[in-house]
């Protein structure tokens, strides 16, 4: 299958990320679209790992995956946090720094 | 064959985005991103990349987002209104991730040469006992004194090969994402108490 192919589905997916990322005001979809802009690139990497025949853009992928997981529990343990403290999810509300 | 199955899971990956980007309730959100999960880990398996296509659904789609359907079920969130206010930061936003966009597809549409020469393509030395020995990932062969050796091809994307690398190019990294996934359960857990001892 042609590399460009792979490419372009994976700049429209980090696209939708960035979009979810801009627009919506809750955080837990604004995490998912995070999630979705490390997936796009994920794709990035095995479609090149693939393209060249080196398997260290798997290992890459791998690795990614791995800070990802890391990243989305403590992202979400600090959302749990916030909530606690203020009941709210709206990013426009959780404004700790004033001014 | 291969060209329909791109198709098909590329329409389900990039419709499971989308549906997670205009979904109301948290919930829904989350379950269009299995979908777009589970579509990703069929493009990795069209790509040959058997292992990492089941570590994406193992990860991804069975831990990160039941972790979060867990945490939007913990918050017991109710569904926020439509979307419907036109404001200028949503406008500017648009126009920013359309211009994300265009930028990726000229960096992707401008490759000429996207496909280099090939890396040679590892090989595997059998041993007069019949047993396959896996070499270096640049093709080098393990020496082998007594006896006739054959070489066979090995997959080049095989998870013999991935572990071969993990383990011995890619050791410190290794170690490195233990360290910080075992951080990272630390940080969680403490994160999430109710009370700071």
């Amino acid at each position: 299958m042609d590399l460009t192919w792979y490419l372009s589905l994976s700049a429209v997916l980090f696209t939708i990320g960035v979009l979810g990322v801009l627009l919506r005001r809750n955080v837990i979809v604004v995490f998912l679209s995070i999630e979705l802009m490390l997936n796009a690139v994920n794709l990035t990497l095995v479609a090149f790992s693939q393209a060249f025949g080196d398997v260290d853009g798997q290992i890459l992928v791998f690795f990614v995956m791995s800070v990802a997981a890391a990243e989305a529990a403590v992202g979400l343990a600090i959302v749990i946090a916030m909530f606690r403290n203020k009941l709210t999810i709206n990013v426009d509300e959780l404004r700790l720094f004033r001014g | 064959m291969e060209t329909f199955l791109f198709f098909v899971f590329a329409v389900f990956a990039v419709a499971g985005s989308l549906g997670m980007l205009i979904s109301r309730s948290p919930v829904a959100s989350a379950l269009w991103m299995v979908q777009t999960m589970l579509a990703i880990a069929c493009l990795y398996l069209t790509l040959n990349a058997t292992f990492i296509g089941v570590v994406q659904v193992l990860v991804y789609a069975g831990a990160i987002m039941v972790l979060f359907l867990f945490v939007i079920m913990l918050l017991n969130l109710e569904e926020t209104p439509r979307l419907s206010a036109f404001t200028w930061q949503r406008a500017v936003a648009f126009v920013g991730g359309v211009a994300v966009l265009a930028l990726l597809l000229t960096a992707v549409a401008e490759q000429t040469d996207l496909f280099p020469n090939p890396t040679e393509v590892p090989v595997a030395v059998v041993d007069p006992a019949g047993e396959a020995i896996v070499v270096g990932p640049e093709g080098e062969a393990a020496v082998v004194d007594e006896g006739e050796v054959a070489v066979v091809p090995v997959d080049p994307t095989s998870v013999e090969r991935i572990g071969v690398a993990l383990l011995t190019r890619h050791a410190f990294t290794l170690e490195i994402v233990g360290a910080l996934l075992l951080a990272a359960t630390i940080g969680a857990v403490l994160l999430a108490k109710k009370r700071f001892a």
